[in-house]
């Protein structure tokens, strides 16, 4: 049963400079207890497209009229996008689905103890007293394994060390049992073992809590660690999506095998780096056709004329390419 | 641990020159404190030795707090040193970086330079492209007319791929990994010897990245060049490197040439490090030996072997003494109480 | 087709894009100023009054001083050239003639009344009371400062009228034009303006400078002192201080006493925004790869520092003169500052609290107009270069 549903979604931002395409057409689906990986470097769209799912995007940003996003709550299905009024919002944000940040000093404020701001948040989406919060919160806080919880959940946010604080930030996250978790680049600020700490506690979480969670980050090693699934967005478009198996074992885009090509791997140090020739195109510029073909090394003249449709690959694994599609001989 | 325990430097003559040598070098800095309060110190770097060969590609991996990237600043007399002493020795000149004379450190800064992480931080958005790769020429008086400065500009931005007609644009004009072309021209363009590349790719994205490796490493051949390349992250240290330095909370824990390091850490960190890692592989999970706890706060770090609060091979002797660099191998070294009974097969 | 739109591909754009390119941001600063509709709008209306201002003598039919009083008019209506009556259309705009009669039939009171019949026509280019576009006529205490400099000298205005008087904002009680003051007050406002902004300016940029610059002990001692000039209350420093100006000073005493005043009040916000920018400058890292380089103090601050906050300063000062402008103004309304008969926007407004005024005699208020068009024009502009000055608000990596 699906979770979450994105069919179609376009975001356009209106600016200075003209109409500035952030996603193009995009679509994927989550299920409940899976986590679904969104792969992209800067200019993808990832990080509006899940901003989208909470409606968080400046007043400037304009929706395409096929987009639709659906979230399926306990028989509830509710249409993010024609939500308007604070009231309704309040249920996707925070309520039913909650995000966590790369910069956790950025999701607490600063002059606000860490219990406080906890207690806010579940009280905000729940109806129980003050007491009721302050015992779940401690416990979330425990839960995520930070020590001395009671001590911990009067502090404030700078009295505690990096890893820490991204622990407290995914305690508040899921205190109020989300049924949608969005991470939002949760460990790229992080040092490497901590980082290795924090994505141990997400999956144990997943386990207990059985949410679903779209984690987005540029990082492939994580997601090969954490995700099921990944979609692999470049310049707005999502262009290869698929269990994480195939999409890395057997990447069907160019973009995709460019970025494991490029990718430093620990098991392999003779193979030398293959970085992807070009620049990334500033999105002022979109290429036409196939979003990546001026960097592609197997262009061919339709990759600029016409937009590649997806094609599949086996169980769920699909690509956009015209000249992959033809060589693996799939539709 | 009884054999050869000393400093590694010395055995490492026969090996290739050394350009640079740190010997028991240490930076600290005076933190908090106001009009009354007293000023706490904190260790940035402590008693670190360390040497780096002429024409290698040195990599310096840690953490926060590990203390790597002050001692590249120290290296290039840009933090304050307050114990032991770094030597530079290019077969042309040699300096002892601590008590160097005004005018020879004008001459020293001909020879080494840095290159900074943040491409967007590190050009002034007020200057051209061709005046921010002049200026380390005007500063130093390297060139006396603007012909031959023109010229070196040129050419040095060439050799960075950087196409010439852009040089009269301003920095808003490029991406990332263009900017940090520019970055790295500006500290090629005096001809130095020896590069601090401080986090240099971390800023960039995966497929920027590789290309600013490549170039790196295709002007180290071309120009010579020694390079101390710092990093936080361990496979891209992996691929470039021929040889890594791990430090932690300011001491230096490992050093080896880089597959030698690969291939059998000894000190407990380098392997929780290297585990951490995630691999690429989604066959291979739950493989990482996890560490446990936070990274201490250099300002009050531990007794005895700085690692021990989170070794999961603590034994008494840890937590009282400091283990000093032993000697193990062929320019590797290891500071660890228990780094012998802790290798087993490799 | 502006600097900064860059949306279609062709080849026009690619020159487009290019200027872009290469634009400084000086450039870029004033592509994005012109984008901002309201600063334009405001940039020109300031023009305009600063042009008036200048060129008061000339558009003034009547001398500001007590020489041009018109005696037969005193608190008198604006009259406005007419240019159609009941007796038909005039291609020369003109006036009435007022007449006025003290006789047994008025219990003589002079009484002004409008003759319809008599038209006085209102003249172009006439030459009438002398003026001199720089005279300096400066006395000042001690005979080695007093300055008298005359030149420019012409007697052309822009209209007059052939006999009686035009007043088009009216005329205050001892007969002197208000229009005419007016425009000679907007001159001594910016005077005074930027005479305090530039005291000001000076000292901050020393003051605020040094702390930015070096930092440390220098800096905290620096502030210590910026902060108790600024707790400082200015309303009764200048009430203490406008009781000990002695009457005998001329009024170009006062004026330069004034402004020096205003400026030794305003430096310490000015001081605090220049150590700012510098304290921000000088921790980018780009000033530390040029000292990496070995570059001196004076390489750094000629090619890094002073660029980087120019822009900043002019908009500090842009928006510190009104400050100062509407200090002086309403300083001179309380009678603290310049008096009559010196033509300031606030000795103007001296007499406009008096309840006979404000009953009978409305078109005092205009210079109030004025007055406020002129702060609001320099705020909108401040903001507008505020706006534009910051370069990297909307630009995305």
């Amino acid at each position: 049963m699906s979770l979450l549903n994105v069919n179609n979604l376009t975001l356009q931002f209106d600016t200075d400079e003209g109409r500035i395409t952030a996603v193009d057409d995009v679509s994927f689906e989550l299920n409940a207890g899976e986590v679904l990986g969104l792969v992209g470097e800067s200019g993808s769209g990832k990080s509006v497209t899940a901003k989208a799912l909470m409606k968080l995007n400046p007043d400037n940003a304009v929706y395409g009229d096929q987009s639709s996003i659906t979230l399926t709550l306990e028989d509830d299905k509710i249409d993010v996008l024609s939500l308007k009024s604070g009231k309704d919002l309040q249920v996707i944000r925070g309520g039913a689905v909650s995000m966590i940040f790369q910069e956790p000093m950025a999701s607490f404020a600063p002059a606000i103890s860490i219990g406080d701001q906890m207690v806010e948040q579940l009280r905000l989406h729940k109806n129980i007293t003050k007491r009721e919060a302050t015992e779940i919160s401690i416990e979330m806080l425990d839960r995520v394994g930070i020590s001395d919880a009671s001590k911990r959940f009067n502090q404030y946010a700078f009295e505690l060390s990096g890893g820490m604080r991204q622990r407290a930030m995914i305690a508040m996250a899921l205190s109020t049992r989300p049924s949608l978790l969005i991470a939002d680049e949760p460990t790229t600020a992080l040092d490497v073992t901590i980082q290795a700490q924090v994505i141990d506690l997400m999956k144990d979480l997943i386990k207990e809590f059985g949410m679903g969670i779209l984690f987005i980050t540029h990082d492939l090693g994580v997601i090969a660690q954490t995700a099921d699934r990944v979609a692999v967005m470049y310049l707005g478009k999502l262009v290869e999506q698929g269990s994480v198996r195939d999409v890395i074992k057997n990447p069907s885009h160019p973009y995709t095998r460019g970025l494991l090509n490029a990718l430093p791997k620990l098991d392999d140090l003779d193979t030398p780096l293959m970085p992807i020739p070009g620049d990334i195109p500033s999105p002022l510029e979109r290429p036409q056709g196939c979003v990546f073909h001026t960097r592609c090394s197997m262009a061919e003249p339709r990759c600029m004329q016409s937009v590649p449709a997806y094609s599949s690959f086996g169980d769920g694994h699909k690509a956009a390419c015209f000249v992959t599609a033809e060589q693996q001989g799939v539709s | 641990m009884n054999k050869a325990v000393k400093q590694g430097i010395d055995t490492h003559s026969s090996v290739s020159q050394a350009l640079i040598t740190a010997d028991k070098l240490s930076v600290q800095f005076p933190i908090g404190g106001g009009f009354l309060r007293k000023k706490q110190m904190l260790r940035a770097v402590d008693d670190v030795s360390l040497a780096i060969p002429k024409g290698s590609f040195f990599g310096l991996v840690g953490e926060s707090g590990s203390g790597k990237t002050t001692l590249g600043r120290a290296m290039l007399r840009a933090a304050p040193i307050s114990g032991g002493s770094i030597h530079y020795s290019d077969g042309e000149v040699s300096y002892n970086l601590v008590d160097l004379p005004k005018t020879e450190l004008i001459e020293y800064r001909k020879r080494a330079q840095l290159i900074f992480q943040d491409p967007y931080a590190a050009l002034s958005p007020r200057m051209t492209v061709r005046d921010i790769i002049a200026e380390p020429l005007e500063v130093m008086g390297i060139t006396k007319t603007r012909e031959e400065t023109d010229e070196r500009v040129r050419s040095i931005a060439t050799k960075c791929r950087l196409n010439l007609e852009h040089l009269r644009r301003f920095p808003h004009a490029f991406s990332g990994g263009q900017r940090q072309r520019i970055s790295i021209a500006r500290a090629l363009v005096s001809n130095p010897r020896f590069v601090v590349a401080d986090e240099s790719v971390a800023a960039l994205d995966v497929s920027i990245q590789a290309d600013i490796l490549n170039l790196l490493k295709s002007l180290q051949e071309e120009l010579q060049l020694t390079y101390l390349f710092i990093s936080h992250d361990l496979s891209v240290v992996a691929h470039i490197c021929d040889h890594v330095a791990v430090m932690y909370l300011g001491r230096l824990v490992e050093t080896a040439p880089t597959r030698e390091l690969f291939r059998a850490p000894r000190h407990p960190y380098t392997k929780a490090l290297m585990s951490a890692i995630p691999s690429l592989d989604p066959d291979q999970r739950g493989n990482a030996q996890k560490l446990e706890g936070e990274i201490p706060s250099p300002t009050n770090p531990p007794s005895g072997c700085k690692f021990h609060t989170r070794c999961p091979h603590t034994i008494d002797i840890c937590k009282q003494k400091e283990p000093t660099l032993d000697h193990l191998g062929v320019e590797h070294d290891v500071a660890c109480h228990r780094w012998q009974e802790l290798s087993g097969p490799a | 087709m502006s600097l900064l739109s860059r949306k279609s591909k062709s080849d026009d754009s690619q020159a487009l894009k290019e200027a872009y390119f290469t634009a400084s941001q000086g450039q870029l600063i004033r592509a994005r100023f012109r984008q901002n509709k309201a600063a334009m709008v405001a940039a020109w209306a300031l023009t305009l009054m600063i042009l008036m201002g200048f060129f008061a003598p000339f558009l003034s039919p009547y001398s500001p001083d007590i020489a041009g009083r018109d005696k037969e008019y005193e608190n008198g209506a604006p009259q406005m050239p007419k240019f159609w009556d009941e007796n038909g259309f005039s291609a020369r705009p003109f006036l009435y003639t007022m007449e006025r009669e003290r006789s047994i039939k008025t219990n003589f009171r002079w009484v002004t009344t409008e003759n319809r019949e008599k038209r006085r026509y209102v003249e172009l280019f006439v030459r009438d009371w002398e003026y001199s576009y720089i005279d300096l006529d400066w006395d000042l205490p001690g005979d080695f400062f007093d300055v008298d400099v005359k030149a420019l000298t012409t007697d052309l205005h822009l209209f007059g009228i052939s006999e009686g008087g035009i007043h088009l904002f009216g005329t205050d009680a001892s007969g002197k034009d208000i229009y005419s003051r007016t425009l000679h007050a907007i001159n001594t406002s910016l005077a005074v303006g930027t005479l305090g902004v530039l005291i000001s300016f000076v000292l901050a940029l020393i003051i605020g400078g040094v702390a930015g610059y070096f930092g440390g002990w220098i800096d905290s001692v620096l502030q210590m002192i910026t902060d108790a000039i600024r707790t400082v209350p200015p309303i009764p420093l200048f009430m203490a201080l406008a009781a000990f100006m002695p009457d005998s000073w001329s009024s170009e005493t006062r004026f330069f006493f004034i402004a020096s005043i205003l400026g030794l009040i305003g430096w310490p916000t000015l001081a605090r925004r220049i150590r700012t920018h510098l304290l921000t400058e000088r921790s980018q890292e780009y000033v530390l790869a040029a000292e990496l380089c070995g570059a001196s103090s004076s390489h750094v601050i000629r090619r890094h520092l002073l660029p980087s906050f120019t822009s900043y300063i002019i908009v500090d000062l842009m928006i510190t003169f009104p400050y100062v402008v509407r200090s002086e103004t309403a300083l001179s309304f309380i009678g603290l500052g310049l008096t009559d008969p010196v033509n300031s926007l606030g000795s103007l407004m001296q007499s406009v609290s008096k309840a006979d005024v404000i009953l009978n005699y409305q078109w005092y208020f205009i210079p109030v107009l004025f007055f406020i068009a002129f702060v609001l024009a320099f705020v909108f502009v401040g903001d507008g270069l505020r706006d534009a000055a910051d370069p990297y608000s909307k630009s995305k990596k």
